[in-house]
């Protein structure tokens, strides 16, 4: 039997004064002596694996964690949201601090999961329900109808050039441009097939059209599509959902809404991508024309504690528009570029030389000091109003675009998510890791791991390091045949347990279930009860259903009510 | 009211819907009610009663008797519901083996509330509304109902029932009853005056259990009272502050359960 007194990180690493440690130190010896009296053997159990991994995102960060998944030979599925996968990093057009284009790094890597064996991906598709535990979850995942069958449609694109309905806003651009109702995001998508929007296309609202369906060589479209719901079990799970920029209507003082020459640097990337809305050249969205004086704002919503933004650093931001502002001084050196800052952050290798080379070989007019209002003017130009706080003076642009660099943020759905995986979250719903520095890319809910900015924010590399070392951690795990389980878990005394409930209402884990059990009463008639157990491969041994239980039933092992009891008489007695 | 529950009980129990009734029974004296099961019409005839003593919260007697055979009946005041359906939340009773009907209530009298007033020899109860007829050997007594009301009833937090297959009467209303007063009192208190009066309140337990008896919150199957294994099981008090803790342990115990029906003050 073994019982450890926490001298050390207890007592003498966190207290000054010598002689009243001492004292506690006494008493936590006292508290030991009486709880090792009271301890038992422990015994550990065993859990089967199921050897299949669910990757939860299809952004970098999925695809990688899936890739490296495949590559040890486990079957692995991906359940993305959009119709394609790719995440961000497909709408981003180059990328820091090398300048390679994102595409052309990407789209391999889309197609590898497209076609690896291994792999399948569940585009258009959420996940509805998480069950069971490390090795053995049960997931549902709600495949929403397309109304275009995935195995038929070869992706021609016939359909998307046909349909009438031509003024539906093109999300993948961010709005800078249309789509009809019918549509494939870009044409690398993965998979690539035709989704039809339910909310624009005139048969699926009003009955009347059908023209795709004519159209379609491969007879893919089909209106009567339902959402389906398939089963599956898995081993592990990666959260990998990523991040959006925040919304801006918040910030008046920055104009977001009162002029489309007001962008975010997400757009920034649309307007300058090949593929994008105005093929590559960098036009203002309110009159197609080249601007010549373009601001950038820094941390817009980030490092913010008035309420309005997000606290934290959005860690790419620095580093993007320097990338922005060195592209565009590339391409179009008539440019004037003013990028205004609190302070420049390039931690990462070649990230400060990147940054300095935007400064010195490019010419980019770095300022520090914040930008206070952002106003269009009626002839088209939009003034901004900043203060330069190394000279200590005001400072009145007229510029013909003005980009913000916008915090980014864990997706909306990553929070419903989390409570399904039990995984927790911090209160900005980044999820936690197990361990921030040495379980970096476990959540603290065993069987649950975390891959790219769902964790917090960071660029394509680090988002890659960890999605290949949350593989390493997920592969770790498949290739056992068992698990051992923690021994130090709840149990449910029957004879004492009411089968209230109380206990399953404050489990975070879900450990807990009811059978109705047949019990000899002293008069020798049996009775029929509903009593509580405690499944050993869920339970994380927090103790919170032994404090809930009224009668006492619950109790966990290790740290039995009787032991704890002991230790607090040891504390009190004098 | 009386003569329509027991009309009511011989349809169902010939019917077959129930094979049993859960009520209220006059004991030695007229005041002095307790829940009881009736199996049949003569039993109902002879022992059914209903009126202003019948305060009894007939909730708790669920769980035993649903381990039976058969449907049970049972009739619940607004405030019994309450428990009602928080035994259901616990799983302490099967729904499917209970036929439950509402029954209004005025508020309830005692017989210590009557004693106080200085009757004696009573023999029987009626109520009109706002006045209740009390028969003793020395012949009627009238009162003013709101002069002879239980605490608990004062500050009756509903005459809404919360659950039933049936009702016999009018539903009432939720009441605005003032049932935080007591706790705005508490809260105005300096930590020493709420230390003093809680001690004050906390001496006057006996710990005679019975409020755990009646609790139907308090319904375990082995209460941490009465269990060696707890360590705060029923023994000889160290000092008078470990008597208080009883009191203080079961505070807590019920905290989030306890639907104010009142049950352990009557006791
Ligand atoms: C303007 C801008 C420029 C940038 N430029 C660079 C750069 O040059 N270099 C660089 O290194 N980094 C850059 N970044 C950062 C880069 O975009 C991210 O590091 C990277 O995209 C993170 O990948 P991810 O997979 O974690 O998240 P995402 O790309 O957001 O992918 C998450 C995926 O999960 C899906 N998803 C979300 N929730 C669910 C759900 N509940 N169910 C199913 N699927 C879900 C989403 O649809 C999405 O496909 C830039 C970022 C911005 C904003
Ligand atoms: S649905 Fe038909 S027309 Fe549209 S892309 Fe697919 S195969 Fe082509
Ligand atoms: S049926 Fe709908 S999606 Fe197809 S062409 Fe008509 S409007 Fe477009
Ligand atoms: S110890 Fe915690 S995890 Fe285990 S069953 Fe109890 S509440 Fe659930
Ligand atoms: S809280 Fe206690 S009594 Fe209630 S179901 Fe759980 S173990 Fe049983
Ligand atoms: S005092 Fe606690 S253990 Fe005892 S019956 Fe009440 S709730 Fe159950």
């Amino acid at each position: 039997m073994l019982e450890v007194a926490n001298i050390r990180e207890q007592c003498s690493w966190i207290h000054k004064d010598k002689a009243t440690a001492t004292e506690k130190a006494i008493i936590l010896g006292r508290a030991a002596i009486a709880k090792v009296q009271l301890n038992a053997p422990l015994t550990a159990g065993e859990s089967p694996v199921v050897k299949r991994a669910l990757v939860i995102g299809g952004g970098i960060a999925g695809i990688q964690t899936a890739l490296d998944i495949a590559e040890a030979g486990f079957d692995v599925d991906i359940v993305e949201k959009q119709p394609t996968i790719g995440g961000k990093m497909a709408q981003i057009d180059k990328t820091f601090p090398t300048l390679d284009c994102a595409a052309c790094i990407l789209t391999p890597k889309m197609v590898e999961c497209s076609q690896n064996e291994k792999v399948h991906i569940y585009a258009y598709s959420e996940v509805e329900e998480v069950k069971g535990f490390v090795g053995n979850f049960t997931v549902k995942i709600k495949k929403k109808a397309r109304y275009v069958d995935e195995n038929k449609c070869t992706g021609c694109g016939d359909c998307t050039t046909k349909c009438p309905m031509k003024n539906v806003p093109n999300e993948f651009n961010l709005g800078l441009d249309t789509r009809r109702a019918v549509y494939i995001p870009f044409a690398q998508a993965v998979p690539k097939v035709a989704t039809i929007d339910p909310n624009y296309c005139n048969m699926l609202k009003n009955g009347k059209c059908g023209l795709c369906a004519k159209v379609c060589g491969a007879g893919a479209i089909d209106y009567k599509q339902k959402d389906q719901y398939i089963e599956e079990q898995y081993g592990a799970i990666v959260v990998a959902t990523g991040y959006n920029p925040i919304k801006l209507d918040k910030f008046e003082e920055f104009g977001y809404s009162l002029s489309k020459d007001v962008v975010t640097s997400l757009e920034l990337e649309r307007l300058m991508n090949a593929a994008g809305p105005t093929g590559g050249t960098l036009l203002r969205p309110s009159d197609g024309k080249h601007p010549h004086t373009i601001v950038f704002v820094q941390c817009v919503g980030s490092r913010d504690t008035s309420g309005c933004g997000k606290p934290y650093c959005s860690k790419i931001c620095c580093m993007y528009t320097a990338k922005h502002a060195m592209l565009i001084r590339e391409k179009y050196p008539d440019t004037e570029v003013y990028v205004f800052y609190i302070d420049v952050r390039t931690p990462g290798k070649n990230f400060d030389e990147f940054y300095r080379r935007a400064v010195e070989q490019y010419g980019v007019h770095y300022i520090k000091g914040m930008v206070g209002k952002v106003a269009p003017r009626a002839n088209g130009k939009i003034m901004v109003q900043a203060s330069d706080l190394l000279m200590d003076e005001q400072l009145h642009i007229e510029a013909d675009l003005v980009v913000l660099a916008a915090a980014i943020e864990p997706d909306k759905s990553a929070r419903p998510l989390a409570t399904m995986l039990t995984a927790s979250m911090d209160t900005n719903d980044f999820f936690t890791e197990a361990h921030p520095k040495l379980r970096p890319v476990e959540s603290p809910t065993a069987g649950i791991f975390l891959s790219g900015v769902c964790q917090g924010p960071k660029d394509i590399p680090e988002t890659v390091s960890q999605a290949s070392a949350a593989a390493a951690k997920v592969i770790g795990l498949l290739v056992k045949d068992k698990l051992t389980t923690n021994p130090c878990v709840a149990h449910c005394n029957e004879l004492m347990c009411n089968g209230c409930s109380s206990c399953e209402r404050v489990c975070p884990y879900g450990a807990i279930t009811y059978s109705d059990k047949e019990f000899r009463m002293p008069d020798r008639t049996t009775q029929l009860r509903r009593v509580a157990s405690v499944n050993p491969a869920v339970c994380q041994g927090c103790g919170a259903c032994t404090v809930a239980c009224p009668s006492g039933a619950m109790d966990l092992n290790g740290f039995s009510n009787s032991q704890i009891m002991a230790e607090v008489d040891a504390i009190c007695q004098k | 009211m009386q003569g329509m529950m027991i009309a009511r009980a011989k349809e169902l129990l010939q019917d077959g819907t129930v094979n049993r009734v859960l009520g209220w029974q006059a004991g030695e004296f007229a005041y002095d009610i307790t829940p009881a099961v009736f199996e049949t019409a003569e039993e109902l005839d002879a022992g059914f009663v209903y009126n202003a003593f019948c305060g009894n919260n007939l909730s708790k007697y669920l769980i035993k008797e649903t381990k039976k055979d058969g449907k049970v009946l049972v009739f619940l005041k607004p405030c019994d519901t309450y428990s009602f359906n928080q035994l259901l939340t616990e799983h302490r009773f099967d729904r499917e083996k209970v036929y439950a009907i509402g029954i209004p209530c005025e508020g309830k009298t005692s017989g210590e509330m009557l004693k106080a007033k200085g009757v004696s020899g009573i023999t029987g109860i009626d109520e009109d509304g706002d006045s209740i007829t009390v028969h003793t050997v020395y012949g009627d007594q009238g009162f003013n109902r709101s002069d002879v009301l239980e605490e608990r009833c004062l500050t009756c937090k509903s005459k809404k029932h919360v659950a039933y297959d049936e009702l016999i009467g009018e539903d009432g209303e939720v009441l605005d009853s003032h049932r935080f007063d007591m706790v705005a009192k508490l809260e105005a208190m300096t930590p020493d005056e709420r230390f003093a009066f809680w001690r004050s309140q906390l001496s006057k337990c006996i710990r005679c259990n019975a409020c755990r008896n009646v609790c139907p919150a308090c319904s375990c199957e082995k209460c941490v009272f009465d269990n060696p294994e707890s360590g705060i099981a029923q023994k000889a008090a160290a000092d008078s502050f470990e008597e208080n803790m009883f009191q203080i342990i079961r505070a807590f115990h019920v905290a989030g359960r306890c639907t104010d029906c009142g049950e352990c003050s009557r006791a």
